[in-house]
């Protein structure tokens, strides 16, 4: 929309004029104090244009750290591979393996590249279907890359808090790991492009414009065959018995209402229509539903909220009825006003505070109904 | 829940009671009584006395709790949740899928969903090193790189500028991805939960870039990099930056959920979720794709050769049956209703067909308006189920006129390890017993 040029000229011209139809004085105003100064004669400008203020160049450096590939905004500075090793062995191996190799938290660093691959740029175990994962390295063509997400996001726990000496030093310890550099190694904003050249998998990378662009053209087109089209109806692949519940109960994945319930998969399938499953499944779901709201450790006041008591009585303050605490007062030395007031509240009545009657409460369980006498008769606190 | 036949609180649809005694016994034993017990479990187990089924329904015969008593006040609580009876449907792990939680994903229960909008709490979740509830009052947008003038924003100055709201879909580029190979999930909430559609409120980036002086001639490309710990970044192309892509802080009628990046993230209609960064904090203008981790190491498409394919980023036409879906049970034979979304990141969908016998033969669904571009559609479609094996499959075509491929269409090209970009259509059967699984036919 800002290429449209109406729009685009006037903007640039409110901002300084630089181009087109701006004077000079607004120019240098808008170069001056950013963008508040618009008011008087300037060229037209967008109301809202001066909303915001010109960033420092100290606020720039403390978040511009990307670093691009061709190695934009790389910062001077070197690390070797030994003072990587130190800075592994503290704050990296715990995720990744002592060698980069572990599948215990993320996906392993280190592994499947060979000397030849360095040679081609090419990783010839990502064409092998056989091969059964895709290390880092395996997939890296950027050295670049590297360097950034360390830099921005490791370690885990603690991101931003290496210093650039640990960035380069950590990047060539991997890279050592990965027999790119070797032990005596000192990677530097210097020598990081012949790096580059022998990271394994440079040459395997096809920037896929197709699906870059909105009006890219598709790989995979469908067929739009309305009758008889040409399938073998085969089931090629379905999940194994054994899998059946490595979601866990799909019943309680599902609402307890509707055309369809959840598959109960503590049991087997049915065998035959419609079979318990359903029931059986609505019955898992209410039951969890019951127990999640379970009462034994509801706190009184959500028990007051639930039972609508709040309607009429507040803590501390009269409302229609009297405040929680103005009970507690009045029967605070009577040994039997629990079992006066479960029943009152059971029941319902009328004449002790007042004309306004009481509503009975026979949805209340019992144990809430205890506990919530308790709770007022100690104060509601 | 041995013998329904024996369960007190029994009751039967109005057609069996004008049937003879034996003819009715022979019904119910064919149906076995589920969804009448269902529905009375539904409207509350406890309530089911001794009623029979001559004498009615014990929901309407005997007046439950709600109908006697007071109920709650107004504000009882200040922001409403969803009912009790709903909490089968949250956004959950796929187990064994990721081995941290903070990097990881939820997924949207789309099996009990309606209509095209997701609700904000189920709206699925991906992070890379955990999330956070940022005060807004601190966060701060620069936008800088090939700019006449790098500017700052703070939340009070993004909310005063030219607003815009637009409903759009939002897909991980990992959707569907553990099915590239073989079926490896047993619902639709796992198969293709990473899937959200809201209406989002922002300004857009063009408004912003135009601010700023954007060198949109030179300056092709745009960085995106968020404020969390991973500060994770990708880039977008200054063609979309100029046409639809915002940035925004709203969704659906309320300020961003701090899970899908509050108080800013970036919103770019038709591409995959992982660009639209959250907890925005950068915009930087580049005359280079930027290479990012998330553009050379994940979300790369690995090709049969080896080959990774790198800024794949469109969401291509695709559509799934919600309901029924794998592991859910039709409680009884006859008619349903059978609903699905479809969606494509290049535009409007077109239609949408159905089939039941495994893809021989298709029928057109009917659309639910409103059908927006980059958005979800809702299809509904009639079926009636003769309790016989069927296989049931849906397939979009968008306004381009390009076609939901079958998985082994995708696969001739792309192979089986691609994980990313696996628009396949999607079967599901459904047994002589009602269950529904997920299969993989062609």
């Amino acid at each position: 929309m800002c290429r449209s040029s109406d729009r685009a000229a006037g903007t640039r011209a409110g901002h300084g004029g630089l181009r087109r139809r701006g004077t000079r004085a607004t120019a240098i105003a808008a170069g001056l104090l950013g963008a508040t100064l618009f008011a008087a004669g300037a060229a037209p400008a967008q109301p809202w244009a001066g909303i915001g203020r010109a960033a420092t160049p100290d606020e720039i450096r403390a978040w511009d750290i990307d670093v691009r590939a061709d190695f934009k905004g790389l910062p001077p500075g070197s690390g070797s591979v030994a003072r990587g090793q130190v800075v592994w062995e503290t704050k990296c191996e715990s995720c990744h393996g002592i060698f980069g190799e572990s599948v215990e938290v993320f996906n392993p660093i280190v592994g499947g590249t060979t000397k030849d691959d360095i040679r081609t740029g090419r990783v010839a175990n990502l064409a092998r279907p056989d091969y059964p994962q895709r290390t880092t390295m395996m997939k890296l063509s950027q050295v670049s890359t590297l360097w950034d997400y360390i830099n921005r996001a490791m370690p885990w726990n603690a991101p931003k808090s290496l210093t650039v000496e640990e960035v380069y030093a950590t990047t060539a310890y991997i890279l050592h790991l990965a027999e790119v550099v070797p032990a005596d190694f000192v990677l530097s904003d210097r020598n990081i492009a012949e790096v580059q050249n022998r990271l394994p998998n440079r040459n395997g990378k096809l920037v896929y414009d197709e699906m870059w662009k909105v009006d890219g053209k598709p790989d995979v087109q469908g067929s739009d065959c309305m009758k008889d089209c040409a399938t073998d109806v085969d089931i090629r692949s379905a999940l194994p018995a054994h899998a059946r519940a490595s979601h866990g109960n799909l019943a309680e994945q599902n609402r307890v209402v509707g055309p369809f319930r959840g598959a109960d998969t503590t049991r087997p399938p049915a065998s035959e229509p419609g079979k318990l499953a359903a029931a059986a499944s609505t019955q898992a779901a209410v039951t969890q539903v019951h127990v999640s709201r379970g009462t034994a450790l509801k706190p009184p006041l959500e028990i007051a909220k639930d039972a609508a008591c709040l309607a009429c009585h507040s803590v501390d303050r009269k409302l229609v009825g009297p405040a929680f605490r103005e009970i507690a007062d009045r029967y605070k030395a009577d040994a039997g006003a629990a079992d006066f007031l479960a029943l009152k509240v059971r029941s319902g009545g009328q004449g002790n505070w007042g004309a306004v009657p009481m509503p009975a409460n026979p949805q209340l369980s019992e144990e809430d109904l205890q506990q919530l006498v308790k709770w007022i008769l100690a104060g509601a606190r | 829940m041995g013998s329904t036949d024996s369960t007190p609180g029994r009751i039967r649809k109005a057609p069996e009671g004008i049937l003879s005694p034996q003819q009715a016994g022979q019904a119910h034993r064919a149906r076995r009584g589920f969804m009448a017990k269902a529905l009375a479990m539904g409207a509350g187990a406890a309530a089911a006395g001794a009623a029979r089924a001559a004498d009615g329904d014990p929901a309407i015969l005997n007046l439950p709790a709600h109908t006697k008593s007071l109920g709650q006040p107004v504000a009882a609580r200040g922001y409403g949740q969803p009912s009790a009876w709903e909490k089968n449907l949250q956004r959950r792990e796929s187990p064994g899928l990721t081995r941290v939680s903070a990097a990881s994903v939820s997924f949207t229960p789309l099996q009990g969903l309606f209509g095209i909008v997701t609700p904000n709490g189920l709206h699925f979740e991906r992070h890379h090193q955990g999330w956070f509830d940022i005060d807004p009052s601190g966060h701060r947008l620069m936008v800088m790189g090939m700019v006449r003038e790098p500017r700052v924003f703070t939340m009070d100055d993004l909310m005063r500028l030219p607003a815009v709201s637009r409903i759009h879909f939002i897909e991980c580029g990992a959707n569907t991805g553990m099915e590239w190979g073989n079926v490896a999930v047993p619902t639709v909430q796992y198969s293709h939960g990473m899937l959200a559609c809201g209406e989002f409120t922002g300004v857009r980036l063009s408004t912003l870039l135009d601010m700023v002086g954007a060198d949109t001639k030179n300056g092709r490309y745009v960085l995106a990099e968020g404020a969390d710990g991973s500060s994770m970044t990708r880039t977008i192309s200054m063609e979309s930056a100029l046409d639809d892509v915002m940035v925004a802080w709203a969704m659906n009628g309320e300020m961003l959920r701090p899970e899908n990046g509050y108080p800013l993230r970036l919103v770019v209609p038709g591409v995959q979720g992982v660009s639209w960064v959250k907890y925005l904090r950068r915009i930087e203008v580049g005359d280079q794709p930027f290479h990012t981790k998330e553009e050379v190491l994940h979300y790369v498409d690995l090709m049969p050769d080896g080959t990774h394919r790198q800024f794949t980023s469109v969401q291509e036409v695709k559509s799934v049956i919600t309901t029924p879906s794998g592991g859910q049970v039709l409680l009884d034979r006859g008619y349903y209703n059978v609903t699905g979304l479809a969606w494509s990141g290049r535009g409007r969908i077109e239609r949408v067909d159905v089939s039941f016998d495994g893809g021989r033969n298709w029928r057109g669904a009917r659309l639910e308006g409103p059908v927006l571009s980059k958005a979800l559609t809702r299809f509904n479609v009639d079926w009636v189920w003769d309790g016989g094996p069927a296989i049931l499959q849906s397939r979009a075509i968008d306004e381009t006129g390009h076609v939901q491929p079958r998985i082994d269409q995708l696969r001739a090209v792309r192979g089986t390890r691609s994980i990313y970009h696996n628009n396949a259509i999607q079967s599901w059967r459904v047994s002589e017993t009602g269950e529904v699984f997920n299969v993989q036919v062609f």
